[in-house]
């Protein structure tokens, strides 16, 4: 199968423009995808640094380093810059480097709208950022912007809002392109049902994109007219009812941190079957489990707001529903599980990292069934249980396996091999130091220690130091990985890989069967054999 | 792969742009949809905004229930405002009334308006009120004090489980908005 690409890689290749304006005007799925993951690892230091602070003031009772209102600009800020600038990006960095290649497609189907939305991302975070610097301070009331108090933001409310819409027409515009891609560009042969679950996840996040992005947008519009064009959605004076707005906002959110999920699970299916050398369990109900969570993400969104006061009607059905959600992640978790079981396993750093989200996310998913029970949910509300919680389905999950992948196909993208020791190192510094920072924070929420708080009660002193201490091993830990990316690009071990890299992933995915680093322009005729190992 | 993949590419993000729109859309269609549910379920407390002609009932004497009021100012709100009783037992089917007094502390002219609540949410459409200084904008001249009459009776069908009603008012400043 490599002569039948090295034969068309010598025509019509020409390379990528010269200088640094290259990477404003390219419209190359394999530079937009590098730009996105290079933003997305910069936005991790950036968020990460804030999570440092939050930290750090919570090292001890008592305030220490930032003022209140400064804290809570922190919380707001670490999130909003986690979700848009971090992990969203950073999967579609990655859906724009391996979507193409996976499918045996010569680039994305709409590249110039490929490389609007990348510059439109910076934008928005950017515009993000300046709010940190405006009278008033960045937004402080929780990345959820709940009303009223959002609207107590001071000059930097329509800054942030209009970042929200430019970060949304980003991912909307970016979801369109990866739907268009899938639907139009696959090689022949390449059947829906023979895509590997990478494609499959990022397809139905797609359409999640699409669907809950413009909410988003409309319920931060109606932020904006209440602020400063005297309409009352959400201001009782007027009629309006701040509740309303959770409902809005939790109709996009929950989708949301699905979106932020599901790709994730895609990259977990294709590396665990890798290293396993065996080909995914129940690769058609791995499919069907990722559509029916997607379905459900969209019926369970109150289960957020429990306490608004809901009728006893309202809490039932969202907590059956909400409950429904356990089966097709259970079915995904003993799909993982049973890959695994009696596969030929090494244990590389992607292997590790993968192995360790299947452990951690499934530890994250129970604590979210236990919050899914509306009577308990009472006490577990806004405490630090629910940041455990969802720190659980995040960092050692989505991060986590954002890691895994950057591990799994950097040797792919740069044609040089990563130092497994150093890989290892990072990997064992990672898993440790994030149970000690996010486990002891299921105590102090059980104890009753509310989020978004900047001081707290001497009885939470012992767990939150342990957490914080946890939090520093953590944040310095992922300055390894920055020095691995670097030197991986540089040269790495200098070893020669393959163009397969890893032991027969060939024959689970296509981009394997290309030369490592790939050229420029791939599958420029289409490739005539597709994998089928992974189904 | 060929020729045609433009033309369907371009025909896909029409049809994907248009369901962002459309969802765009549905975003401001859930405002009215949240009103109507409230209203048809009588969820979240909201009470009729207008008043219900007086019709009698049959007053159930062997039962009573107590009605709590509660009143509150948002800090932008320079007025005096409370009710001249906290609670009230009642027989279902009985009229009553209730006076509150609101005072204006600014020496300007005030619009403000009242929002009332009542929980728990599900007697809502049993609470029937004839009367309220809630149904409409109140203007108080600079320093005005006065005292205002809600009426109101508990329908008699109310389901036996419920004893106590709390009713609370939180007045808004609406100078700003209302003069224009």
């Amino acid at each position: 199968m490599s002569a039948v690409v090295a034969e068309h890689d010598d025509h019509h290749d020409h390379g990528p423009a010269k200088g640094l304006l290259r990477w404003v005007i390219t419209t190359n799925h394999k530079d937009i995808g590098t730009l996105y993951l290079l933003f997305a690892l910069a936005m991790f230091f950036v968020g990460g640094a804030m999570a440092m602070v939050i930290r750090a003031e919570l090292f001890e009772p008592g305030m220490q380093f930032v003022n209140p209102q400064f804290f809570n600009s922190m919380t707001t800020m670490h999130a909003l810059v986690m979700v848009f600038g971090a992990v969203m990006p950073a999967f579609v960095g990655l859906a724009n480097w391996m979507i193409p290649m996976m499918i045996g497609a010569p680039d994305m189907a709409l590249p110039r709208m490929n490389n609007m939305s990348f510059w439109m991302l910076v934008a928005g975070v950017l515009l993000l950022a300046s709010t940190l610097f405006m009278e008033g301070g960045a937004p402080a009331s929780g990345w959820t912007l709940y009303p009223p108090l959002v609207l107590q933001t001071g000059k930097a409310l329509p800054f942030a809002i209009f970042s929200v819409h430019l970060l949304g027409i980003s991912s909307i515009m970016g979801a369109i392109n990866i739907i268009a891609t899938i639907f139009n560009m696959r090689a022949p042969g390449m059947t829906l049902m023979k895509m590997p679950m990478f494609v499959w996840t990022w397809l139905i996040t797609a359409f999640l994109l699409i669907a809950i992005m413009p909410v988003f947008a409309g319920a931060v519009t109606m932020l904006l007219t209440d602020k400063f064009f005297h309409t009352s959605f959400f201001d009782a004076a007027g009629g309006g009812d701040p509740v309303l707005y959770q409902h809005i906002f939790w109709f996009f959110g929950h989708p949301e941190v699905y979106v932020m999920i599901l790709p994730t699970f895609g990259v977990a299916s294709t590396i665990i079957p890798v290293f396993a050398r065996k080909p995914l369990f129940g690769y058609s109900s791995m499919v069907y489990a990722t559509a029916s969570i997607a379905f459900l993400s969209f019926i369970v969104w109150a289960h957020h707001m429990f306490t608004v006061g809901m009728p006893i009607a309202g809490e039932l059905y969202f907590m059956y529903a909400t409950m429904l959600i356990a089966i097709p992640t259970g079915v995904k978790v003993f799909n993982w599980t049973a890959t695994m079981w009696k596969g030929s396993m090494t244990f590389e750093t992607p292997m590790l990292f993968s192995i360790a989200f299947v452990v951690l996310f499934t530890m994250g998913g129970f604590t979210g069934l236990m919050m899914s029970v509306a009577p308990v949910d009472f006490q577990y509300h806004d405490t630090y249980f629910i940041v455990a919680h969802f720190h659980y389905t995040l960092v050692p999950a989505s991060v986590f396996i954002l890691m895994a992948a950057g591990y799994f196909w950097l040797p792919k993208w740069t044609g040089h091999m990563y130092d497994e020791r150093i890989g290892r190192l990072h990997f064992w510094l990672s898993v440790v130091s994030v149970n000690i920072l996010f486990f002891p924070q299921h105590f102090l929420g059980l104890a009753g220690m509310p989020r978004r708080i900047p001081d707290y009660a001497v009885q939470f002193a012992d767990w939150n130091m342990i957490s914080s201490i946890g939090g520093f091993i953590f944040g310095a830990s992922q300055l390894l990985f920055l020095y691995i990316v670097i030197d991986t690009i540089k040269g790495g071990t200098g070893e020669k890989v393959t163009d397969e890299v890893w032991e027969d992933a060939a024959k689970h995915s296509l981009e394997w069967t290309l030369p490592s680093p790939p050229p420029y322009h791939s599958f420029t005729t289409p490739p005539t054999v597709i994998p089928t190992e992974h189904i | 792969m060929k020729e045609g993949v433009t033309q369907k590419n371009a025909k896909l993000v029409r049809t994907l742009v248009f369901v962002v729109l459309g969802m765009f859309g549905f975003g401001y269609a859930l405002v009215p949809l949240y009103d109507v549910l409230c209203e048809v379920t009588g969820l979240n407390g909201k009470v009729e905004s207008s008043a219900v002609k007086e019709v009698s009932y049959e007053v159930d004497k062997n039962r009573e229930i107590t009605v709590e009021f509660m009143t509150a100012l948002n800090e932008a709100t320079p007025m005096v405002f409370r009710s001249e009783i906290n609670k009230i037992k009642v027989h279902p089917g009985e009229y009553v009334t209730v006076n509150f007094y609101a005072e204006n502390k600014t020496d300007k002219v005030m619009v403000a308006r009242a929002i009332p609540s009542i929980s728990p949410g599900a007697v809502a459409e049993f609470f029937k009120k004839t009367e309220c200084f809630c149904f409409s904008e109140q203007t108080f001249k600079a320093r005005e004090g006065r005292t205002m009459p809600v009426r109101f009776v508990v329908n008699p069908e109310i389901p036996k489980e419920y004893k106590t009603i709390t009713l609370a008012y939180t007045f808004f400043d609406n100078t700003e908005t209302s003069v224009k």
